[in-house]
């Protein structure tokens, strides 16, 4: 369950990185060959925001398509799990998309002046 | 759960180390560096709307009437992967080599360090960090076979981590030019994706376990440098074909070394103390 310390380390940069304002939403980028599990962020997110600046925050989470380059055709193709393996039977793939985790952005609520 | 380290809880991950004696001592985990667990912060809002009050660390965009957009872009890993290369420099620094063994459990990484440590720990001095949810067994059967080691018990965590591992190496100080084995917690999914500053990522499985392995849990197969095949002698009572497993493995991962080993029998040892040799050497 590598998800809850992934999911940890999001609440906690952007905590961080936010200064204690009240955080509204919360986007990340989750390749689809990450090996992280977006559905189970999403429960942990729900866990480990309470108490914290990013509690009732939306968690949005974007999901990037594996894709690979051949070396021995030069074609980019679309991958959906690890096997390195180009339709032209070549093996000397290359990955090029799909293994991100990254937290793209963040909203901040601006709370209206008195 | 530990905010940098991904254990169940920061105050479950118990660092313990041995004497001579097996006498044990338990140190604070993490006392410093978790005052981030405290989430009762002030929250002074601030209304300088559209700028940056000088503590955002981020670029912010105005988007919408009562929200603020900031742009942040950095891996959700960046601060495990940053020790991890603090990790790396300081193993670097003192001539260390540290390997990352990952299995599932029961695969014997155990066994093959006992008898790594019995047949090369004079020559070469050893230390191991040990990883386990609960007990000290193993670093006791790495002392009993005449190595140091240091135990992370990592409570309800399932892998180890950068910071787990710096603190563990501090404790253990290895001598310059060891060989440092970090014995993960035995797990085929979750160390896979936690960089803890090794030199090569050594996966282990037996032959009991199957030869579908790496297509089960591709993401281990694909970042191993290394993958011992363990329990060869007990190929004659399993349905595991070595050539299958390779041809998957390789599949996920052309690199990998892939080295068939009895580290009962003995068989592959040679091979497997030609390879620490070369990972001594490689730059």
């Amino acid at each position: 369950m590598h998800e809850l310390a992934i999911t940890q380390s999001v609440v906690d940069m952007v905590a961080e990185r936010t200064d204690g304002r009240q955080v509204g939403l919360v986007r990340l980028e989750v390749g689809m060959l990450s090996g992280v599990v977006p559905d189970a962020m999403e429960f942990c997110y729900e866990l480990i925001i309470s108490g914290t600046p990013l509690e009732g925050s939306t968690l949005v989470i974007e999901q990037t398509q594996g894709a690979a380059r051949c070396r021995s055709c030069g074609q980019d193709f679309a991958l959906n799990d690890l096997i390195l393996l180009c339709p032209c039977g070549s093996a000397e793939v290359e990955l090029t998309a799909g293994r991100e985790l990254r937290v793209v952005s963040v909203e901040l609520v601006v709370e209206p002046c008195a | 759960m530990c905010l940098t380290c991904g254990c169940g809880n920061a105050d479950d991950v118990r660092l313990v180390t041995l004497d001579a004696q097996g006498q044990q001592y338990h140190h604070q985990h993490h006392a410093a560096d978790h005052q981030h667990h405290d989430h009762s912060r002030d929250h002074d809002h601030h209304h300088d709307h559209g700028q940056d009050g000088g503590k955002l660390s981020g670029s912010v965009q105005r988007h919408d009437p009562g929200t603020e957009n900031l742009i942040i872009g950095e891996a959700i890993l960046a601060k495990n992967d940053r020790l991890a290369q603090h990790n790396r420099d300081w193993f670097a620094q003192r001539g260390i080599t540290a390997l990352n063994l990952m299995s599932s459990p029961g695969s014997g990484k155990t066994s093959l360090l006992e008898r790594t440590i019995a047949e090369l720990g004079t020559a070469h001095p050893v230390c191991v960090i040990e990883g386990d949810q609960e007990t000290t067994f193993d670093s006791e059967r790495i002392q009993r076979a005449g190595a140091r080691a240091v135990q992370i018990n990592t409570g309800a965590g399932c892998h180890l981590d950068a910071p787990m591992v710096q603190k563990a190496a501090a404790a253990l100080d290895p001598d310059p030019g060891s060989w440092l084995f970090i014995e993960n917690v035995g797990n085929l999914v979750c160390p896979a994706l936690f960089d803890v500053g090794e030199r090569a990522k050594v996966v282990i499985i037996s032959v009991t376990e199957g030869q579908d392995k790496p297509l089960k849990y591709p993401h281990m197969f694909s970042v191993a440098d290394l993958v011992i095949v363990n329990k060869t002698d007990l190929l004659p009572y399993v349905d595991f074909d070595i050539k299958t497993f390779s041809s998957y493995t390789y599949s996920l991962n052309r690199a990998a070394d892939i080295m068939p080993m009895s580290a009962k029998n003995g068989d592959g040892l040679a091979d497997w103390y030609a390879w620490l040799q070369k990972s001594v050497s490689a730059p």
